[in-house]
């Protein structure tokens, strides 16, 4: 019987949280570019299914309208699909032109599925032919910090992948973990301790404490 | 490439970076003195290094050769 995932299947396996980002060599609508160019800086990586694409546009204006945000973050972007290089230039530029936003960031012509198979981006059970709406938060180290997921159907919120950088940037910061719906200035959640002495001590600091295991404090 | 155009000039971001490299400097340097991204100046000197116009002179620092002080020139 023929298999329907045969050669969609990632190249090495999915890259998961704590591994290091695969580097690649591909062109781009900057040029020639390789994930090592970034160093030093955090990258959202991130898919989309196809150039000229309504979704696809609104995610793209909504990237380019936060760019000057991810910058001051110390965060670049980089988009990729399965087109080709001209499907992406032509693609910007019409973007350009109908909606007066210019890309500000290089998107990865992958052509010949390299990339997104490495990174297994390709959901055969959804599509054979593009790439789904995935984003790969990667640190300056190169190292995936963060996954996310989405279906063709359904744009991304832009606002929560800063969040989610900016958060991520904050633990590695401050040594401490953010609350559900956290955004930057509210407090942050003190690693809970991991024996009986620290546990006895913690009451005794100067936190925000429910008990012994859940604490805050601002930053 | 991107440093070239079809015509054969420079493109605006290499030309930027050449004039950065007349005295040996490192990516962060150039990119400082450009103001470009740093990721963009690091694909820009693979390239204008393949291309001849710049050569690597060892702990991570370029110059501009005399092929790209040519092409600079025009």
């Amino acid at each position: 019987m023929e298999n329907p995932l045969e050669g969609l299947e990632p190249q090495g396996g999915i890259p998961r949280i704590g591994d290091p980002a695969p580097n690649f060599e591909a062109e781009s609508t900057f040029g020639n570019i390789q994930l090592a160019d970034f160093r030093g800086s955090w990258v959202v990586f991130f898919s989309h299914p196809a150039d000229f694409t309504p979704v696809c546009t609104t995610e793209f204006l909504a990237f380019a309208r936060r760019h000057p945000d991810f910058r001051k973050a110390n965060t670049e972007l980089l988009g990729l699909s399965i087109d080709s290089i001209f499907a992406h230039l032509s693609w910007v530029r019409n973007i350009e032109e109908k909606f007066g936003c210019r890309i500000p960031f290089p998107v990865v012509a992958d052509i010949d599925r390299r990339v997104a198979l490495r990174y297994g981006m390709i959901m055969p059970g959804e599509s054979k032919t593009e790439t789904a709406r995935c984003v790969f938060i990667i640190d300056p180290n190169a190292v995936i910090r963060a996954l996310i997921y989405y279906p063709m159907t359904t744009g991304r919120n832009v606002d929560e992948i800063l969040r989610l950088v900016t958060a991520l940037q904050t633990s590695d910061a401050h040594m401490v973990a953010t609350p559900a719906n956290w955004q930057p200035g509210d407090p942050v959640i003190v690693p809970p301790p991991r024996t009986q002495e620290a546990a006895a001590e913690r009451l005794l600091e100067n936190y925000d404490c429910k008990d012994w295991y859940f604490c805050q404090k601002k930053l | 490439m991107a440093c070239i155009d079809a015509d054969g000039n420079l493109t605006r971001t290499a030309e930027l970076i050449l004039l950065a490299l007349r005295t040996p400097a490192g990516a962060e340097a150039a990119a400082a003195g450009t103001d470009l991204p740093l990721f963009r100046v690091r694909a820009a000197l693979r390239e204008l290094e393949r291309g001849g116009l710049l050569t690597a002179l060892g702990d991570q620092l370029f110059q501009i050769t005399a092929r790209g002080i040519r092409k600079l020139e025009g």
